[in-house]
């Protein structure tokens, strides 16, 4: 088995765009480890445009966008493995995987990059009451179905969660001949993007029921039918709203979990919120060596931003390879607090981060007329007012090296405060 | 003409139809399901009992510590997994601790083997995530766990590949009594027989009674439960019992033999036979319950969750042996909890009776070993890439979440009553049993299913009946 110097997890949006960044800035042997048939992940299946606005400034379908990425790879000759999975990740970066051609093989790199994507909470995890037949699928499944193999998977159709594949395939069965009778969401607010809910439900006159959730499941062998219910502030059902819908369908766009389970056998630190990687500005995890991006990292809803945050880790994992030990500095943890969810990065390295650093996060509720604050120690250092920020809607914070150089600084913080 | 008809392909029935296979004869089973093992066989707390639980004298006492000796040799002879990891019924600082002596002074006089006290210092040491409350547990060392999905699937393969036929999608509508036996009117199908068991679950009321006058009565009794997990599998190494209180007989937090973790069961009388679904309520109740014994259980860890149904029958006790009224009709009913645990010797004592009454000489072909599927997780690198080599279908990862093959799917396909439905599949191999629940696998499934089960793929069930997965080509619906 050929040797590879960097090894990246997964051929989706996150590793392409890794990969080429990484061969960029100079990593020769590198080798792209594919569990699917193809190259380019889930994109494969997104055949609804919107991708690539900020990228291209076009738009694109996913399979154009992954295109783009997918040449130039093979142009690069960059190397990659399809229907090859991957066992383990150990920590000090021998990475095991498996094909029908090479049986199972281990290559020792000097870096990997994580770039698994996700999986859709499934209705175990979601623990829907009821029966468990046929015509239970994530809307993901109901996608790859339809939009792959040309199969529809339901007739009459519930779904329950507002994530954008639910919306996106609110719309794609209603195309396909479907009807889809309601969109119900356990929270008071979508989580979607906005433009999806006009394009996808308003356009097609599908009713989206806020705190609703299902309360049943009929059907043995396929569904009969579901039933929802209103939800109090607490989430729970309250009696007596009870609404069947006959259908033979349930979809699930219920939230997407990272998928992790390789990281943790590599010994990486996860965020209980995020159950993605912790990581620093290089998007480095707590395993020297080893980054993350993408969906892995934590659950995007533009593919745009995956490609500018893999672009990164390819270029730092190239800075890696090239010096061996990022030598340590002074380490700022980025802490969210007051409704900011999360952050990633989590931490910046002072003397090493580049003149600018982008931050996502996620505010974890709908707030009108606020504005992110950012401090340094006490210090404000930045403040973008919005009219509204959703959870739906991932947001960005761009650090300046500059404001971080006061040796007395010893945090960051990003909050939501209420404007005027 | 059959010489033995078994109703329903079960636990029960196919153990039954094993030990019946020893024996020269024709046998059949007939199931109205797609799959052997789709009853209650399949939605239970894949236990092996240790035996102190049933009352001293019962039938369920009999055969749960019969069938649980019996259990460690049959799980190689028939390639099924089979833990021993013993069993703690836990008792809280609030409850008595002289129920627990008397639980232990029935076991002992059930003939379960190494019964002991333990108290809280050691116990604590066993078992460290025990609720606060616990002060002291009987240890039950013979406590086993199984995979009752390989368990009934071998019985049922083993009895096929000794010569017992086996006809699914068949519900039986009627039995008459004729001049030599039975006949059974099964949809369009009759079946002949000398002799029948009565193996039927929940229907097994209903099957008793179209024969004999002592009518049984059989009443669904619900157990909800909560898979969790792998990550979180080891969290109790022991299955946790609770002792019996005002609230009913309580849940057990177990590990199985697969690594996940388990919560159940609810307990609860419906009327509905069919009436396998969760309710909110009852999942709700889990969680309450499984924390009188085990601390801060990490429900949230939950994969998916499900529901079985025990039949139990008013007399409280296994029904077994032929019907007073009904010559060589055999009943195996009321087959709740112990019920796993006793299949194996119901099955040994049933076909004896019944070689016996028929007069039926045993069979030297008979082979009692079966292979299961190949488990290549279960080998080394260099084994496992001379398995790929000879057959490239074991390096194709197909279920991630489990790590499922091609060549495990493709051999749980055609086998001996190979799969033909993607729980089938799911129940011969864990493809889609993992945390994603074939989210993504389902449809790499479904090709497997088509090329090798011989089905199109819109006839691909998730488990028989009307329950297709895609009901044509986009736009022709």
């Amino acid at each position: 088995m050929k040797q590879y110097e960097l090894v990246i997890v997964g051929g989706g949006p996150a590793g392409l765009a890794a990969a080429l960044s990484a061969r960029e800035n100079g990593v020769q042997d590198i080798l792209i480890l594919e569990r699917d048939n193809k190259l380019g992940g889930i994109l494969n299946q997104c055949i609804h445009n919107g991708f690539g606005l900020h990228t291209f400034k076009e738009e694109l379908t996913g399979p154009e966008y992954a295109a783009r990425f997918i040449e130039r790879v093979k142009e690069q000759g960059i190397d990659y493995k399809l229907n090859t999975m991957v066992m383990d990740i150990r920590e000090d970066k021998v990475v095991t995987a498996m094909n029908a051609t090479d049986g199972m093989f281990t290559i020792p790199a000097k870096a990997v990059i994580l770039a698994m994507g996700c999986r859709e909470r499934s209705r175990g995890a979601l623990n829907l009451p009821g029966y468990r037949p046929a015509g239970i699928f994530s809307a993901g499944t109901a996608q790859r179905l339809v939009n792959i193999e040309g199969k529809m998977p339901g007739r009459r159709v519930v779904i329950l969660g507002s994530g954008d594949i639910g919306l996106i395939m609110a719309r794609r069965m209603t195309l396909e001949g479907a009807k889809v009778e309601v969109v119900a969401e356990l929270m008071p607010y979508s989580g979607g993007l906005k433009r999806n809910i006009v394009q996808c439900l308003d356009d097609f006159g599908i009713p989206l029921k806020l705190s609703h959730t299902v309360v049943d499941i009929e059907g043995k062998d396929r569904v009969k039918a579901v039933t929802i219910a209103k939800v109090g502030p607490d989430r729970k059902p309250i009696e007596g709203t009870e609404e069947r819908y006959e259908c033979d369908t349930l979809l699930l766009s219920c939230g997407l979990i990272p998928e992790n389970e390789l990281s943790k056998s590599g010994g990486v630190t996860l965020s209980p919120v995020t159950n993605g990687p912790v990581v620093n500005d290089a998007l480095e995890t707590n395993v020297e060596g080893i980054f993350a991006c993408g969906n892995v990292l934590h659950v995007h809803d533009l593919v745009d931003f995956v490609s500018q945050e893999a672009a990164n880790a390819g270029e730092y994992a190239a800075e890696y390879i090239r010096n061996g030990k990022t030598a340590a500095g002074r380490v700022l943890p980025v802490r969210a607090v007051d409704g900011v969810r999360y952050t990633v990065p989590s931490m910046v390295r002072v003397e090493q981060m580049q003149d600018t650093v982008t931050v996502r996060l996620r505010v974890g509720d709908v707030y009108q007329d606020c504005a992110i604050v950012t401090y340094a120690g006490d210090k404000e250092i930045g403040r973008r007012k919005k009219k509204v920020f959703a959870p739906g809607e991932m947001e960005q914070v761009i650090l300046r090296k500059a404001d971080l150089m006061d040796a007395d600084i010893s945090e960051l913080t990003i909050r939501i405060e209420k404007e005027g | 003409m059959y010489d033995v008809v078994i109703i329903g392909a079960g636990v029960v029935g196919s153990a039954i139809a094993r030990e019946l296979a020893r024996y020269n004869g024709s046998v059949c089973v007939i199931d109205k399901e797609e799959d052997v093992c789709s009853g209650t066989s399949k939605a239970n707390s894949a236990i092996v009992h240790a035996g102190f639980d049933a009352y001293p004298g019962s039938l369920k006492a009999k055969f749960n510590v019969e069938g649980s000796k019996m259990m460690e040799d049959l799980s190689r002879e028939l390639d099924f997994p089979y833990q021993r990891n013993g069993s703690l019924i836990v008792c809280t600082k609030d409850q008595d601790r002289s129920v627990l002596e008397q639980l232990m002074a029935q076991g002992v006089e059930n003939g379960v083997e190494g019964l002991r006290i333990v108290e809280e210092e050691e116990l604590r040491s066993m078992e460290p995530n025990l609720a606060e409350d616990v002060t002291c547990a009987l240890f039950a060392p013979t406590g086993a766990i199984v995979c009752p999905f390989h368990m009934t699937i071998a019985f049922a393969e083993n009895a096929a590949d000794n010569g017992v036929e086996f006809f699914l999608n068949t519900k039986v509508d009627c039995i008459e009594k004729t001049k030599d036996g039975y006949r059974i009117l099964a949809g369009d199908q009759v079946y002949e027989s000398r002799a029948v068991v009565n193996a039927a679950g929940v229907y097994a009321d209903v099957i008793n009674n179209m024969v004999s006058e002592k009518k049984l009565h059989i009443t669904p009794r619900r157990g909800q439960y909560e898979l969790l997990d792998k990550a979180v599998g080891d969290y109790v190494t022991h299955t946790i019992f609770q002792l019996p209180t005002k609230m009913g007989k309580g849940v057990l937090v177990t590990p199985t033999v697969h690594g996940n973790l388990l919560v159940g069961p609810t307990a609860e009388d419906i009327e509905n036979k069919e009436g396998t679904n969760t309710t909110g309520e009852g999942l709700e109740l889990l969680g309450k319950m499984a924390s009188l014994s085990v601390k801060d259980v990490p429900l949230r860890q939950v994969i998916t969750s499900f529901a079985g149904l025990r039949a139990h029958e008013d007399g409280n006790d296994f029904v077994i042996g032929e019907a007073e009224d009904a010559k060589n009709f055999f009943n195996a009913a009321g087959i709740e909890s112990p019920g796993l645990s006793s299949a194996p010797a119901i099955g040994v004592f049933l076909a004896k009776e019944i070689a016996d009454k028929l007069s039926l000489g045993e069979k030297k072909e008979f082979n009692g070993t079966r292979k299961g599927i190949l488990n290549p997780n279960a080998l080394n690198m260099e084994e496992r890439n001379q398995l790929i080599q000879k057959n490239p279908s074991y390096g194709q990862i197909v279920c991630r979440c489990e790590t499922v093959t091609e060549g495990e799917i493709i051999d749980a396909i055609t086998r001996t009553l190979g799969a033909r439905s993607l729980d089938g599949v799911k129940r011969r191999t864990r493809a889609g049993m993992g945390r994603c629940q074939a989210g993504f696998c389902s449809p790499r499934v479904m090709e497997l299913l088509e090329k090798h089960a011989d089905l199109s793929v819109y006839e691909v069930t998730k488990c028989g009946g009307e329950g297709v997965i895609v009901y044509g080509r986009n736009k022709e619906i």
